[in-house]
């Protein structure tokens, strides 16, 4: 399967473990990543609190170079493994279309360089969206050859992924499943993590520190109250947010977390039994290495959960016994 | 004639933020009060404003109130508010559009949050003059203007750590067609800024 893609700024250095593992597990998949050339930056979170139009037509270069080069034939399908820049370029495209004005007025400015971008005529699709529906849970199975046995894994999908719903998503805005389904063909034992879907915080560990870090804080605190091995996400500002700053909230805190974070393409070129050092490991701050030592060539019988507390020690009003 | 008296009368902050927000009807005018926003919202408890307060005062025409406020500064753009808003509130777009008018208008700087325009400002310098991010002067360039011992401190730990890994460098990419870039956003900012 050919597709066109769209890596993003942190993936050329930040997220390069997530361009490292992408590009690995894309072979034994049979997925052919065609780059758009000369791409340019999204404009993240920032631009559109700037100048809404600029912001509008710099992603709407990154379009219009899409669609001129034809990335893989009629399909003309837009991969983007950042959440961010998967967001912004949908939703450019989106609002081009429902806002005629937006359109005319960025394609007024795309013809100052010589470009043009018709809205619908490139789809723009988020890396694990191709990954589970269009090769499948079933066919990644296939691949494994080295179950994730025994490792306790926190699904996080963060924000932009699944949000806003007002645009077509496929997945739940609120309680998305995919990646837990997917970490689930992997082998490895997915933990049911409520916080899966909020935020990470995203720019705000510049903006203001307290805030930002007290959103870490929740996702991590919750990850360790489910006994999760590590953390897996699919965008590299969530996996920086909760990597880099975990010491951070543990000084900040008095907390004493410790949960590596990597990307779900790294756990897929693990259970494909596929060598670490392609697939960035090591990169992250939070070294993955004790929780990976865990993982076994069978799956435990038995649940390593904690038990629940004997109903004797909760403190639960008793009845008065009728005399 | 009520029509005449309506398309000639100055338009209010309200028209005004409406106006300003790109991608079809931001459905500002349906809002019901409910506050389903800020009880969405991840940071609405450092917020001066909820989301839902915001839309009160600027229905009652409370222009500068809701410029100084800090919370679209506070908005982390994660979308809770507009997927759970019954009534299909443009919310995280509008409060892009508070942005905007709060730095047209100088009034961020009076809100507590008045270093955030200057990192996105920061950041976008990046991004008009080589087509790319930087991680490693956006921080540095960010921290040396609000907060020197910051950037030591972020410097020395964090910043040394990324660039141990491989994950910042030292000098920023430039894309190829940067010409053509640089002509598209001055075009894009001479037609308005705003659409």
């Amino acid at each position: 399967m050919k597709y066109g893609y769209y890596p993003g700024c942190s993936l050329e250095r930040n997220a390069i473990a997530y361009q490292q593992s992408t590009m690995a597990i894309a072979k034994p998949l049979g997925i052919e990543f065609i780059e758009v050339e000369d791409w340019n930056c999204c404009g993240a979170t920032e631009y559109f609190a700037i100048d809404a139009l600029a912001a509008y037509a710099l992603v709407g270069r990154n379009l219009a170079l899409a669609s001129q080069q034809k990335l893989n034939g009629d399909r003309n399908q837009l991969v983007a493994p950042c959440s961010a820049c998967f967001l912004n370029l949908y939703k450019t495209d989106h609002y081009m279309a429902e806002d005629n004005k937006l359109n005319a007025n960025v394609n007024e400015a795309l013809a100052a360089g010589g470009l043009h971008y018709d809205p619908g005529t490139v789809k723009v699709r988020h890396l694990l969206d191709i990954i589970v529906n269009d090769i499948g849970y079933e066919a990644i199975a296939e691949r494994v050859t080295k179950p994730l046995f025994n490792l306790r894994v926190a699904p996080y999908y963060g924000c932009m992924i699944v949000r806003p719903a007002s645009i077509e998503s496929f997945d739940n805005p609120e309680y998305p499943t995919s990646l837990d389904k997917l970490t689930h063909s992997l082998g490895a034992e997915v933990v049911d993590f409520p916080l899966k879907a909020h935020c990470c915080g995203g720019h705000m560990t510049q903006i203001s520190e307290n805030t930002a870090l007290e959103l870490i804080r929740r996702l991590l605190k919750n990850a360790a109250d489910y006994d999760a091995d590590m953390i897996v996400t699919l965008c590299p500002m969530c996996q920086l947010n909760l990597d880099a700053y975990q010491e951070n909230v543990n000084k900040h805190f008095g907390t004493n977390f410790h949960i590596p974070v990597l990307y779900f393409t790294q756990l897929m070129g693990l259970a494909f039994g596929l060598s670490a050092n392609n697939l960035g490991l090591g990169k992250e701050f939070i070294n993955a290495k004790p929780a990976l030592d865990k993982i076994s060539s069978e799956p435990l019988k038995k649940q390593r959960r904690k038990k629940r507390p004997p109903k004797e020690t909760l403190p639960m009003p008793t009845m008065p016994e009728e005399s | 004639m009520e029509t005449n008296l309506q398309t000639s009368r100055t338009p209010t902050f309200y028209d005004e933020v409406i106006r300003d927000t790109p991608g079809g009807d931001p459905n500002l005018e349906m809002c019901i009060q409910c506050g389903t926003c800020g009880g969405s919202c991840p940071s609405g408890a450092d917020m001066d404003h909820t989301p839902r307060n915001l839309f009160a005062m600027i229905n009652a025409g409370m222009k500068e109130d809701v410029l100084r406020s800090n919370s679209p500064w506070y908005c982390v753009s994660c979308y809770y508010c507009m997927v759970r808003c019954p009534q299909e509130i443009h919310i995280t777009d509008i409060m892009y559009t508070l942005k905007r008018m709060a730095i047209k208008e100088g009034l961020y700087r009076e809100s507590s949050a008045s270093e955030a325009p200057g990192f996105s400002e920061t950041f976008i310098h990046y991004v008009e003059n080589y087509g790319r991010s930087f991680e490693l002067g956006l921080a540095t360039w960010h921290h040396l203007r609000y907060h020197p011992i910051n950037a030591i401190r972020m410097a020395s730990t964090m910043g040394l750590e990324l660039l141990r890994k491989g994950r910042m460098d030292l000098t920023p990419t430039r894309i190829k067609n940067m010409p053509q870039l640089k002509k598209i956003l001055k075009k894009a900012k001479a037609i308005g800024g705003t659409t």
